[in-house]
This record gives C-alpha cells, sequence and structure tokens, in this order.
C-alpha cells in the first residue's frame, strides 16, 4: 500500500494536469475531479496508510493499550470530499450557464470578460 | 479572556442566516445588513482594542487544548485585518442600497455578503492550517455566487476564469496541507512552528512550502499568477467589487505572511529571495498593465496587482520596518482601493461610461465626486500627505536599509507609473471636455446618491485622516509586524492559553 498510494497518485495528478489543459470545459471538469480525488488519496497516504487497530479505547482506561489507527487524516479527507462535492456542483452549474450563454465550452473563445468586447457594462443581464 | 474572537466569525453568519427571511424587501434587507455590518465593525474594534491592550487573545473551540482542536487567534495583525474587513463590509453594504438590482437582493446578495465576510474574518483569526482551508473555501463559495449574481455574459465568463483558476489554487493548498501533515502529524499553525523546523528533510520542506507560496500568490494575484484578476474584477457591480478588490487578494497575502513568517519561520530565509523577485515583477508587471488599459475599473484592477507588489516586498525583506510597512500598506491599500471602485461606480453614475474616451467634464459637473476621487487616487499614487505615501516610504526606507538596492528603484518607478495611471483618469474624466453626444446625457442616472456617495466620504476622511495621524497607525503596525517577527509570544499563547 505504503508504495502503490503514491504511484497511484502520481498517475492520475498526471492525467488530471493532462486533462485540466485542454482547452474544453468538460475535460477540465473531469480533471479536476479526478485530480481533487488524487489529493485525498495523497492526505491518506500522508497518514501512513498501514493496517492498525481501530482507535477505540476499553472501558475503564484513558488511553489506548495499543498502538491504534489514526483517524484524523480520514476526517480530513471526509472534509475536502464534501467541500469538493458542493463546489463541483457549482463548477457544473455555472459551465452549463456559461455555455448558454457564450454558446461554447472552448476557453480559447470565451472572451466575453476581456477588454475589447465588454461593452461599458454594470447593467444587469436577462 | 473573551469569546470576540469567535463573536466576530459567528455574529455575520448569524445574520446572514436573518437576512434570508427578508430578502423580498431589498428595503429591509438592506437596513438589516447595515445593522449587522455595523455590530461586526464595533466588535471587530473591541476586538482590536483588547488585544492591543491585553496581547494575543487564543479561544480553543469546542474546549479541546490546543494542538488537537481548532485555536482561532486573535494577534495584533489578525485583529486589525478584521477591523478593516468590517469596514469595507459595512461600506459596501450601504453601497448597495441603489447599487444592487432588487432581483440580486432577492437571490441572496446580502447574506453572501456577511457569509463573505465571516470567512474573511475566519481566515485571519484561525491558528490551524486546516480550518484556514475551509475558510479559503467558504471564501470561494460565496465569492463565487456574488460574482455571478448579475448572470450577463461578461459576469458568467470571468466567473468561469475565477472559478477555475481558484479551484486549482485550493488543491495545490491542500496539497501542501497533506504533505506538511505526513511531516509532522499536526496542522497547528503554533504547533507547526516548532515542529517543521525539526522535520529534517530540507529538499520537502522547501517543496511544500513552494507548494504553499503558488496557492497563495494565486489568491493575492502575485506575478505570474494574476491573469485571473483583470478579466474577474472589472465585470462586478462597484460594491462588490469593491469587497473583492479590497479584501479578497489581501487574505492571500496575509496567508502568505503567516506562512513564511509563523509556520515555516526556520525556512525564510530560504524564500526570500524568491519573494523579493516576485515582488518586483508583480509590481512592474501591474502598474504597465494598467499603463495600457482605458477602462477605468480595468486600471484599477491592474492597480491591485502591482500594489500587491509592494506588500509582498515588504515581506521579502522581513525586517521589523518592512514590516511593519505591510501591514500600514495593508490597512492603506484596503481602504483605498475599495473606495476606488466605490468611486468608478460614481463616476459611471454620473458620466454614463466606465471607459475613459466616453468620459469627460466630471471636474466641472460634478465638484464634489472630483474631490473624492482626487484623495483616494492620490494617495493611491502616494502623494503626501494622504496614507500612500507613508505607507510607499516606509517600504522604501526598509528597503534602503536592507541594501535591496534594485527593488527600491523598482519601488520608485512604479510610484511614478502610478502617478501616471491616475492623472490619465484624472485629466481624461474629470479635466477633458466631454465627448459630443448624446450618450452621455442619456446615461445619467436619477435617483438620490446619498447611500452611495456616504460611505465613499467616509472612506475618503478615513484616507486622509490615516495620512495626517500616521503616527497611531504606525504605532499599531509596527506592533504587528513585531508580533510576527517573534512568534513565541503566538506560540506560547495557543499552546498555553487554555479555553479562555
Amino acid at each position: 500500500m505504503q508504495i502503490l498510494l503514491p504511484l497511484l497518485v502520481g498517475a492520475m495528478v498526471a492525467v488530471s494536469i493532462y486533462l485540466m489543459l485542454c482547452r474544453d470545459l468538460i475535460r477540465f471538469i473531469l480533471g479536476l475531479v479526478l485530480a481533487s480525488n488524487a489529493v485525498n488519496l495523497l492526505i491518506l497516504a500522508a497518514g501512513r496508510a498501514v493496517v492498525l487497530p481501530p482507535p477505540l479505547i476499553d472501558a475503564g482506561q484513558r488511553v489506548p493499550g495499543q498502538v491504534v489507527a489514526n483517524a484524523l487524516p480520514q476526517a480530513l479527507i471526509l472534509t475536502a470530499i464534501v467541500i469538493g462535492f458542493a463546489l463541483l456542483a457549482f463548477v457544473f452549474v455555472l459551465f452549463y450557464r456559461a455555455y448558454q450563454a457564450l454558446g461554447t465550452v472552448d476557453t480559447e473563445a470565451m472572451r466575453a470578460a476581456e477588454a475589447e468586447s465588454l461593452e461599458g457594462n454594470g447593467e444587469g443581464g436577462p | 479572556m473573551s469569546h470576540l474572537a469567535a463573536m466576530v466569525v459567528t455574529l455575520p453568519l448569524a445574520f446572514a442566516v436573518a437576512g434570508m427571511g427578508l430578502r423580498s424587501s431589498p428595503r429591509a434587507a438592506h437596513l438589516l445588513a447595515l445593522a449587522g455590518g455595523g455590530l461586526h465593525l464595533a466588535l471587530a474594534l473591541r476586538l482590536l482594542e483588547g488585544v492591543l491592550a491585553g496581547g494575543i487573545q487564543v479561544v480553543q473551540m469546542g474546549g479541546w487544548p490546543a494542538p488537537f482542536g481548532i485555536s482561532l487567534v486573535a494577534d495584533p495583525l489578525g485583529a486589525l485585518m478584521v477591523v478593516i474587513a468590517a469596514l469595507i463590509g459595512l461600506a459596501a453594504m450601504a453601497y448597495g442600497r441603489h447599487d444592487i438590482h432588487p432581483d440580486q437582493v432577492g437571490h441572496g446578495f446580502y447574506p453572501l455578503l456577511h457569509i463573505l465576510l465571516a470567512a474573511i474574518c475566519g481566515a485571519f483569526l484561525t491558528g490551524d492550517l486546516f480550518n484556514l482551508y475551509v475558510w479559503f473555501e467558504v471564501m470561494l463559495m460565496t465569492s463565487f455566487g456574488l460574482l455571478v449574481l448579475a448572470q450577463h455574459r461578461g459576469q458568467l465568463d470571468a466567473g468561469v476564469k475565477y472559478v477555475v483558476i481558484n479551484l486549482v489554487a485550493t488543491l495545490l493548498f491542500l496539497t501542501a496541507l497533506g504533505l506538511v501533515y505526513g511531516m509532522t502529524g499536526t496542522l497547528n499553525m503554533a504547533d507547526l512552528h516548532l515542529k517543521l523546523a525539526r522535520v529534517d528533510n530540507p529538499a520537502l520542506r522547501t517543496a511544500v512550502l513552494m507548494l504553499f507560496v503558488a496557492a497563495f500568490g494565486i489568491k493575492a494575484a502575485v506575478f505570474p499568477l494574476y491573469f485571473w484578476l483583470p478579466a474577474a474584477y472589472p465585470s462586478l457591480a462597484p460594491s462588490v467589487a469593491a469587497v473583492f478588490a479590497g479584501l479578497l487578494t489581501k487574505v492571500g497575502v496575509y496567508a502568505l505572511m503567516r506562512i513564511t513568517t509563523l509556520v515555516f519561520a526556520a525556512d525564510a530565509a530560504t524564500i526570500q529571495p524568491v519573494l523579493l523577485t516576485l515582488a518586483v515583477l508583480t509590481m512592474a508587471s501591474g502598474v504597465l498593465g494598467a499603463a495600457a488599459h482605458r477602462d477605468v475599473r480595468r486600471i484599477l484592477a491592474f492597480h491591485i496587482i502591482s500594489q500587491v507588489g509592494y506588500m509582498v516586498l515588504g515581506l521579502a525583506l522581513l525586517t521589523p520596518l518592512a514590516l511593519a510597512g505591510t501591514v500600514f500598506y495593508l490597512v492603506h491599500h484596503i481602504v483605498v482601493k475599495a473606495n476606488l471602485f466605490l468611486v468608478g461606480g460614481l463616476m459611471h453614475q454620473a458620466g454614463g461610461a466606465f471607459d475613459l474616451t466616453r468620459l469627460g467634464g466630471l471636474y466641472r459637473r460634478r465638484p464634489l465626486l472630483a474631490a473624492l476621487f482626487f484623495i483616494p487616487a492620490f494617495s493611491l499614487a502616494g502623494f503626501p500627505p494622504l496614507s500612500g505615501f507613508w505607507a510607499k516610504m516606509i517600504l522604501i526606507r526598509a528597503g534602503i536599509e536592507a541594501d535591496a538596492v534594485a527593488a527600491v528603484a523598482a519601488a520608485v518607478v512604479v510610484g511614478l507609473l502610478t502617478v501616471y495611471s491616475m492623472t490619465k483618469i484624472w485629466a481624461e474624466a474629470f479635466w477633458q471636455e466631454p465627448p459630443a453626444g448624446p450618450a452621455a446625457e442619456a446615461a445619467v442616472e436619477p435617483g438620490s446618491p446619498l447611500w452611495r456617495v456616504v460611505p465613499v466620504a467616509v472612506l475618503a476622511i478615513l484616507t486622509v485622516a490615516i495620512g495626517l495621524g500616521a503616527e497611531p497607525v504606525y504605532r499599531v503596525a509596527a506592533a504587528a509586524a513585531e508580533a510576527l517577527l517573534r512568534p513565541e509570544a503566538y506560540v506560547a499563547a495557543v499552546l498555553k492559553g487554555g479555553a479562555g
């Protein structure tokens, strides 16, 4: 596990960077999903992914009697997954709305906010 | 010994919840938001007063002692930033009365702004790296919401760019966080200060530090990671732009300061030359970008970048004077830059455009507006006795004392070019005759501008006050810098502070 996980993380990051460098927003999202999962695995690996008994303390004692698994990395990952999920939901809606308004998902063609085509705005849209 | 540090974070959240119920009535929503903003500012001022008088305040969340639970820490820098954040939030809320369309109030403008303020204050006060990540995420989510509130084409396009680059920054941050945890087994910033110094792997430490610098550099719009900013900010309504321009990039600068002076204090010397180079390039590229543009908001957006360069310069020099200069610059810049975006909104209201080629004659038609633009603009450019002059002078003097000749030269030249940009706006929008044609006349909006003028005037008066009474502000900045350079007090307060 200790060797497998870093290799997996490396492969996932490589693929996600390739996807995120695409001009296509859909591919960017897929790359983003991969990258955030890779980072979550990285946290798991950083917390030492080894098989240990669960962190439960026997009745009547104040400290565990043996070396137990560290639950904190999983708590961190859980938080990151929840936040990542919410962000992803927003990103999907935003990209869809942008596609509706701009008619493209090609980032090279998305120039509405750039200097040339920004017509004295401030007026609200529909 | 109080829970003020927690209250300045929870109060805006409470008002956000209350504000959700009043969205259908813009008037009531505005008044409720103002009450929340005012109360927030009062609490923040009390917190700063307490910190300056009685030292660092620590609140351990949930009663868990320090390295295990989440600590909120109010040191002079954190408390000062909370006060400024609350002030800008209040100004933006007041300005929003006629600036934000009732539909957008219905979509939750004020609650979003309150949550954004809570997240910014949380980021300024947290003593835990993972908690900082969470506040960054809350900040991102609400800023995404505010960014695309009007949903016109430009905003959606700007939103996509802003979201994409910020998500990448977030992932870098999270990666660095995971690696730090793997090295030390802790995420408490005070605890990390002690434990990271003992990690016997300088290469890994430097790599992780660079990951943090890249992540916060994107947030702070440091060269070469700033390209999202000039695309995103000009598409915003002035009141939202003021909060973004004043506060969001500065949270990045603040996080950079914490990471170099506290968490990675042992590696600060490694990073100094990198930061110095970045600072000079950021200053120069920002100001040159501004020189090339003719849209008021784009010019202002590029100046954010060049100003961030000055702040990073102080951080790179890392002497007591230079850090005090950075803190002073933060205070000055947030007030002035937020105000300039608000004034930009007034210029649009009076002249019907943001484009300099279509503006003109404002000096004769709106003398008060001219005065209100003049103060923040020439404070930004560094005219004595306004606040920007002192901020620049402290930094340049710190640079001379540290023998950073090239950086000082760059700071002076960039200062001159800033004068050029501000003079350009002044000459073309205020002095020049207005361009012929019906457009300018038709676009002048009716309605009482009092809600817009008052916040602008208050911030302008504050700019003059900071300039004339630079001494007390400098003393607070120097106290904050001293606390940054001596993290021992911070560490001791967090790790031994108990639940009080």
